[in-house]
């Protein structure tokens, strides 16, 4: 067997927006720290705004869709949308607080408190629960 | 026809393979000369082939799925398109 396998935590997709501010460079991050830390894969929401066929199914497959957008804009659950995938839980980070501005110091704590809102709002364990009742 | 499946080796890269050899055997393909099916198991090659999750298949150099097992009648329908 293999040491890692890149099979692992395809079933929950985290698609960050990647905005160009400190906000969407937080989402961007946290969806990096999360994927790190196995709770899901971050997956390429450039591709599904091309909709590229293979990534919009690999998409519909997965078990939870996450949008981490930096703004209200809400450009990655929009995308993600406009493919026609339903997004199983999205979150804002200016809505804990986090002021958007036009530079690119990310603070840490920032991105491990949106890391955190992800964690919570996925809960613990299996997410089989929802499998296929929220699939469009 | 060369039909790749990346994945460094897990049980859901052995499904993909399964399910593929399964198809091109119903297919009457005959394997190494109608039909090459290729593990690729390692992650610089995968990479570069385009692949962000495994396990991904390519036929003929085009992916054609990643990050699930495919089933059996969406293999034959990739295989049929590509005859």
């Amino acid at each position: 067997m293999v040491e890692k396998c890149l099979c692992e935590a395809s079933e929950v997709l985290i698609f960050p927006c990647s905005g160009a501010s400190n906000c969407g460079q937080i989402a961007n991050q946290a969806a990096v720290q999360l994927t790190e830390e196995g709770i899901g894969r971050m997956y390429c929401l450039a591709g599904i705004g091309a909709h590229d066929s293979v990534m919009v199914e690999t998409t519909k497959a997965a078990k939870r869709v996450v949008a981490i957008d930096g703004c209200s804009t809400a450009c990655a659950k929009r995308t993600l949308e406009h493919a026609g995938l339903m997004v199983t839980d999205c979150l804002d980070v200016t809505e804990g607080g986090i002021e958007k501005v036009h530079d690119f110091k990310l603070s840490p704590q920032d991105i491990s408190s949106i890391a955190a809102r992800v964690k919570e709002r996925l809960g613990p364990g299996d997410n089989s629960r929802i499998k296929d009742s929220v699939k469009v | 026809m060369i039909i790749e499946v990346c994945g460094p080796g897990c049980p859901r890269c052995q499904a993909t393979e399964k399910n593929v050899l399964q198809v091109v055997k119903e297919l009457g393909m005959e394997l190494g000369e109608e039909a090459q099916v290729v593990e690729v198991k390692d992650i610089k090659q995968i990479s570069a082939r385009g692949v962000i999750m495994t396990p991904a298949v390519l036929i003929d150099g085009v992916k054609v799925c990643e990050g699930r097992i495919p089933g059996p009648q969406e293999v034959k329908k990739w295989i049929e398109e590509r005859k």
